[in-house]
């Protein structure tokens, strides 16, 4: 399992932009890099990453082997009402790893 | 680096040896071989694909990286978008591309309603001195666009599996 770490602030007010920083642990094996033995390792990467907010889609990225290992990813959101925020990292090898967290809205 | 966490040692690119090869046998037996590394071609193809062809002006996006990488591994990078925050609701979509790790690709970004700003930040892995380019899309289908060129000291291919 992953170990993801996410960075939101606990609240916000209405409107206000709130950044968003997310860490997960991942080799993002690019499939050009060559073993002890002289053989390409196969590519291993995350593909695609999402952010809902309150069930609607907010942010998403899709990674190319471009992108360095234990991929940062940085954004913005603007707060509406009190609610879940849901991220989801896709990638190869079925890997899959969601993570959610609340951000409550005062005034 | 927080702990529990893989190296950041990941190499970016295909080793000289093989690229040698590789044009070796392209020039005997009239092979074509893939490219051992994105060209400013290939690039500019990954751009029109983005765009679906349409017209790319240049400005009004912002790359903010290192001028001089010490370290191609993991490379912070920021794109944004200048002008007021009015205009950066109407961003729906950043792109980077490069000209010289083996994918011209870095990332594609969608923004939804609720992003509110147009702004991403990440780390790459840059092969190469090379240049980079950030394209943003606003919701009316236009495209600009912006490149800045990197100067890396340590690429992201000396190091492989073992000794990193």
């Amino acid at each position: 399992m992953a170990r993801a770490l996410i960075q939101v602030p606990a609240s916000a007010r209405r409107g206000e932009m709130i950044a968003v920083r997310t860490l997960i642990g991942h080799p993002m094996e690019t499939g050009y890099r060559p073993d002890a033995n002289g053989v390409l390792l196969p590519q291993d990467i995350i593909r695609r990453f999402s952010c809902h907010y309150n069930g609607e889609l907010v942010f998403s990225a899709e990674l190319s082997p471009a992108i360095a290992a234990n991929p940062y990813l940085a954004f913005h959101v603007q707060a509406g009402t009190s609610g879940p925020l849901v991220f989801t990292w896709e990638g190869d090898r079925g890997f899959t790893h969601t993570e959610t967290t609340n951000l409550s809205v005062v005034g | 680096m927080s702990p529990g966490l893989p190296s950041t040692h990941g190499a970016g690119c295909v080793p000289q040896r093989r690229q040698i090869l590789l044009a070796g046998l392209a020039l005997a037996g009239g092979v074509t071989a893939r490219p051992a590394s994105a060209t400013p071609e290939a690039m500019a193809q990954a751009v029109a694909a983005f765009t679906s062809g349409a017209t790319v002006r240049q400005g009004r996006v912002k790359i903010d990286i290192a001028p001089l990488v010490e370290n191609g591994n993991a490379v912070p990078v920021t794109v944004s978008v200048d002008g007021p925050s009015g205009d950066a609701a109407q961003v729906v979509g950043l792109a980077m591309f490069n000209e010289r790790n083996p994918q011209p690709e870095v990332f594609r970004v969608r923004l939804g309603a609720r992003a509110g700003r147009a702004e991403f930040s990440t780390r790459i892995r840059l092969a190469t001195t090379q240049r980079l380019v950030a394209v943003a899309q606003w919701a009316d289908g236009s495209f600009w666009s912006e490149s800045v060129d990197v100067i890396v000291t340590l690429a992201a291919c000396i190091e492989e599996e073992g000794h990193g």
